[in-house]
């Protein structure tokens, strides 16, 4: 599924054009992903959330060479699903 | 940031709409994907990220605190796996 099928769903139950619908929708993503990048976790509840979180430097190893590395401290963003959507993916 | 802010916050940059429009539409966004992943589709939004399912299987794991054996049933996780634009982005 995409953006446009998203669009397309939502248009079926609301007399608005797709344009302004279009434009909701991908507000959606990018208001997120800038508060992301702001390192600010999102919360959408009944959803999940978007954690941004921080992974200290650490020595990783190549599997196929056993090689050392070091990996550098960096942030990351995780998406922890909400229980409601953990329950519908298995019902 | 919370699901009621970005609402707020989108529906104060379309004013030609009105709240429960802006909140319907949110919703729908959500929701479309929850539906997605339960039918096992996986959804991909360009320059944000794609949700997926993931399958585990039937495993047997220990309580780590008791050490007793415990069977846990195959199931199914949601995932989310960011773009690459906003890995690279956090890193800097």
């Amino acid at each position: 599924m995409t953006k446009a099928e998203i669009v397309d769903i939502i248009h079926e139950t609301l007399g608005i054009s797709k344009k302004d619908i279009y434009n909701v929708v991908d507000a959606v993503f990018t208001t997120i992903k800038e508060d992301i990048l702001n390192k600010n976790s999102v919360k959408i509840s009944g959803f999940g959330s978007f954690e941004v979180k921080t992974r200290g430097r650490r020595i990783g190893r190549n599997p196929k060479t056993g090689e050392e590395k070091v990996i550098e401290a960096r942030t990351v963003v995780s998406f922890k699903p909400s229980r409601i959507l953990k329950e519908e993916v298995n019902a | 940031m919370n699901k009621s802010e970005l609402i707020e916050k989108i529906a104060e940059s379309n004013p030609h709409l009105s709240k429960r429009q802006v909140e319907f539409i949110v919703n729908g966004v959500f929701n479309s994907i929850k539906s997605a992943l339960e039918s096992e589709q996986k959804v991909e939004i360009r320059g944000f990220g794609s949700f997926k399912i993931r399958k585990k299987e039937r495993k047997e794991a220990r309580n780590p605190k008791t050490g007793e054996k415990v069977v846990v049933e195959p199931k199914t996780v949601p995932y989310f796996k960011p773009s690459r634009e906003i890995k690279i982005a956090l890193l800097k």
